[in-house]
């Protein structure tokens, strides 16, 4: 076992660790939206560690996973908003005692 | 950022982008590359915002290095905040989705700073109304707009505001 694969294992490891967190996130948080921050951050923090650790065990993949884990960065958060977005135009309900800005806006000017 | 540079950017990024995927520096892959880069840059020659809003003076580029390690600290952050909320048996909510206001002018420099967000502590982009971006907020310290900007929105701003303006 060599050193780089001693450190590859830990970061996938520790991107595994967080998609299970992303994973406990979505069945306890009790809205949508909290669900999509949940789901969100974790998730990208746990792939790019996934795809850290796997250029380390595998360096000559190491510019291929490093464009992927930029088109993850820049994917996934539009998707997320994109979604939230969606669901709070279709009145998804939410938590009991949510402030909401934006609905309030929407009643101003309609 | 003027539009020769603009596009000369755009074709450099690119070249890179067609070589990483190959992988390979031989002749025809190469020649491929900037063959097809050349055209795609020509096609987009004044439509891509990434790069023709982007001010490209030095200070820029260097904000623009900076920018990485400050918001990979602010994911990793950014989890550990999640990690916390939802691992406590109470989950310590307090949801609201809250108005803020950005100083940035460019679509692109608005279009990173809603991603950004999206990515950091507790917080999530639900909409963009021009200078407006509303955002929902797991844990909310602040309901009234500028204690929210300044929570939320001032540390990346600062960054972008040299980038894109």
């Amino acid at each position: 076992m060599t050193i780089s694969g001693i450190i590859g294992g830990i970061l996938m490891l520790c991107g595994a660790a967080f998609l299970l967190l992303a994973g406990i996130g979505l069945v306890r948080m009790p809205d949508l939206f909290n669900r999509i921050q949940a789901g969100t951050k974790a998730t990208t923090l746990g792939t790019l560690l996934t795809l850290a650790g796997a250029a380390c065990l595998r360096p000559e993949w190491t510019l291929k996973l490093l464009l992927i884990g930029l088109f993850i960065l820049l994917t996934n958060p539009i998707s997320s908003q994109v979604l939230a977005r969606a669901a709070h135009r279709t009145g998804t309900p939410k938590t009991a005692g949510t402030v909401d800005r934006l609905a309030d806006d929407r009643e101003e000017r309609p | 950022m003027k539009k020769a540079s603009a596009v000369a950017l755009l074709f450099a990024t690119l070249i890179i982008f067609w070589l990483l995927l190959n992988g390979s520096f031989a002749a025809d892959i190469v020649i491929v590359g900037i063959v097809t880069a050349a055209v795609i840059a020509f096609l987009f020659r004044d439509g891509l915002a990434v790069f023709s809003e982007f001010k490209g003076t030095p200070r820029a580029l260097l904000t623009a290095l900076l920018y990485i390690p400050y918001f990979l600290k602010e994911l990793v952050k950014s989890n550990l905040h999640i990690a916390r909320v939802v691992l406590t048996p109470s989950l310590p909510l307090n949801p609201a989705i809250v108005k803020v206001r950005t100083r940035l002018k460019s679509r692109m420099g608005r279009l990173i700073l809603a991603n950004s967000i999206t990515l950091t502590p507790g917080t999530l982009t639900v909409e963009l109304d021009g200078e407006w971006l509303y955002i929902h907020w797991v844990t909310a310290e602040a309901l009234d707009i500028d204690a929210a900007t300044a929570s939320i929105v001032a540390g990346f701003e600062k960054y972008l505001e040299v980038m894109y303006g």
